[in-house]
């Protein structure tokens, strides 16, 4: 039998690169704060925008805050963001996929022209929207984001339901009675786990670069709650003064990014049998 | 081919109804009264009253949502209540320079992705193959915002080339082009590689080069010519991210086109704009893709189009 999938996954080198980059962000989002005492409220203003030093390895910001600090402190609420977002898309378009491929007619009809509307807006222009209407802060930023990510998790799911419906067990479950709801929580969703966790990982990319786009532009978390993109949204104001204030947020973004992707990547390799 | 681009324009009108619809629900989910968040808050209840009335606020949903609807089929998308003139008007004056942007950033994406793909096809397994997985790899996954403002640190600060803002000047474009442009690099660069290389081993291509086609021509005439369809789906999902992009880089940069104008309308609570722009994204998306799709049978008569 095929080794673990863990094993094949660190066999994948662009996966455990990702994996250890998103190990070292999981500990600061989540040990961080328990360790390093931080109000983000506090202002010192006669230590703003220094330089990287000895006391400050990455500088302070333009509220006199230590850099590092406020970095892992935003490395919380911006992962955080993308896996709420995520899960939205998660919970409301993989039912939405599953009843669309295993029913099909009109009701696949129906779901399929709700998500090919969707994909008619690029995700940051459909966030930007919704985000106009329901104003800013944290809980839209999360919904707006979520539904953007809903198309991409409907088209994953349905092309599994659509490849299950076929299969023989299915067909025997069908002949036994066994009821249509029953069938898609028993068998087409757990089937359509491998691609949906594949999907799950690369939107959590496009969540927190659309998240941060929307902090950036300071419709998201508002200043002075430490949010990579809103961070690196007031660094934007200060360019001129202290042009070593935007390096690092963006940095973070990147690396966080960049990590999700190669994971995806890896986890696409490892869960697909005919790859060997 | 005239009938097929008949039913294919038919075939987007729900999807484009579905947009409006979209776009039509999006503007009214706001909480509170729209009138008055129009007005603002130093403005009188007649002021508001009024404004409303003049938005048609005042009339039942499915009025208001016949009202959009026939509006739009007359290319009446109403009134900025910021600028005060029609929102078509201003989305038109805006637009010339969101295209100047696309295509410069396209323009660099296209040229630079396909020489490299042709490059790394060329030299299989180099450094040049690294590189470019690479470079796609960090495309899909940098923020323009931050890529943007990395290259004004670089380029208009430190080294003082290029300016950091604005349109004045003819070279104003190169820094937003070539944040937007980047992107898209390593995608077609890693799509024409795959693509050409697939080509390059058919049987046809190892008949012209032994019948003494120059190994130049080989390339371009047989190989790449024929690895173009892959090369414009690429392009084609493309277009998407770099409608989002333009949104992002234009306001990094002070550009003055509509992805600037969609930011600015939200901030000045400008919903007729608002509504208008992302219906225009939406749409342009649509076109876009119809347009690639009907490109398919200019390029590869194969393709049936019945």
């Amino acid at each position: 039998m095929a080794e673990p999938l863990w094993r094949r996954l660190l066999r994948h080198r662009s996966a455990t690169i990702g994996l250890t980059v998103l190990a070292v962000f999981a500990l600061a989002a989540i040990v961080g704060p328990l360790v390093i005492r931080f109000d983000p409220v506090r202002q010192d203003l006669e230590r703003i925008l220094l330089p990287p030093s000895l006391a400050h390895p990455l500088g302070t910001d333009n509220y006199g805050r230590d850099e590092l600090v406020v970095l892992v402190y935003g490395a919380r609420l911006t992962l955080g963001l993308g896996v709420l977002a995520v899960l939205i898309g998660v919970g409301v378009g993989a039912p939405l996929g599953a009843v669309s491929g295993y029913l099909g007619g009109w009701v696949d009809m129906l779901v399929q022209r709700l998500a090919e509307i969707l994909l008619a807006f690029p995700s940051i222009v459909l966030a930007l929207a919704l985000v106009a209407g329901l104003g800013p802060g944290l809980r839209n930023v999360i919904i707006a984001v979520g539904v953007s990510s809903i198309p991409g998790f409907i088209r994953v799911v349905r092309a599994s339901a659509l490849q299950l419906r076929e299969l023989m067990y299915v067909e025997a479950a069908r002949a036994l009675g066994v009821s249509s709801g029953r069938i898609l929580l028993r068998h087409v969703l757990p089937n359509a786990a491998a691609p949906l966790i594949v999907q799950a990982t690369i939107q959590m990319g496009v969540a927190i670069l659309v998240a941060a786009g929307l902090g950036f532009f300071g419709l998201g978390v508002q200043p002075p709650t430490p949010e990579w993109g809103e961070l690196l949204g007031e660094a934007h104001t200060y360019i001129f003064r202290d042009a070593n204030l935007a390096t690092f947020p963006g940095l973070c973004i990147l690396l966080a990014v960049l990590a999700f992707n190669l994971t995806g990547d890896g986890l696409r390799d490892a869960l697909d049998p005919r790859l060997g | 081919m005239l009938t097929y681009v008949g039913r294919r324009l038919l075939a987007a009108i729900p999807t484009l109804w579905g947009v409006a619809t979209a776009v039509f629900i999006m503007a009214r989910l706001l909480p509170g009264d729209p009138a008055r968040v129009i007005a603002g808050v130093t403005a009188s209840q007649d002021q508001v009253d009024h404004l409303r009335r003049q938005l048609g606020l005042d009339q039942p949903l499915p009025v208001q949502y016949l009202d959009f609807l026939g509006g739009l089929v007359r290319l009446d998308l109403g009134t900025s209540a910021h600028f005060g003139d029609p929102v078509l008007a201003e989305i038109g004056s805006r637009l010339p320079y969101t295209a100047e942007l696309a295509l410069a950033a396209l323009a660099l994406a296209v040229v630079l992705g396909i020489s490299g793909g042709v490059v790394a096809a060329l030299r299989r397994n180099t450094v040049i193959d690294v590189v470019i997985s690479t470079v796609s790899m960090l495309g899909i996954s940098m923020p323009t915002y931050w890529l943007g403002l990395m290259l004004i640190v670089l380029f208009a600060i430190q080294f003082r080339l290029l300016p950091a803002a604005g349109a004045d000047s003819p070279e104003s474009v190169v820094l937003p082009a070539v944040t937007l442009g980047l992107l898209s690099v390593g995608l077609i660069a890693r799509m024409t590689r795959s693509s050409l290389l697939e080509v390059l081993g058919q049987d046809y291509v190892r008949t012209a080069r032994a019948k003494g086609v120059s190994p130049a021509r080989v390339v371009v005439a047989h190989g790449l010519r024929n690895a173009l369809v892959p090369i414009l789906t690429a392009i084609g999902l493309q277009l998407g991210s770099l409608m989002g992009g333009a949104v992002v880089t234009e306001s990094v940069f002070g550009w003055p086109g509509v992805g600037r104008l969609l930011l600015d309308s939200i901030f000045s609570r400008d919903y007729p704009m608002v509504q208008g722009l992302v219906l225009l994204f939406a749409v342009t998306y649509i076109a876009v893709n119809l347009l690639v799709d009907l490109l398919y049978v200019v390029v590869d008569p194969r393709v049936r189009y019945g």
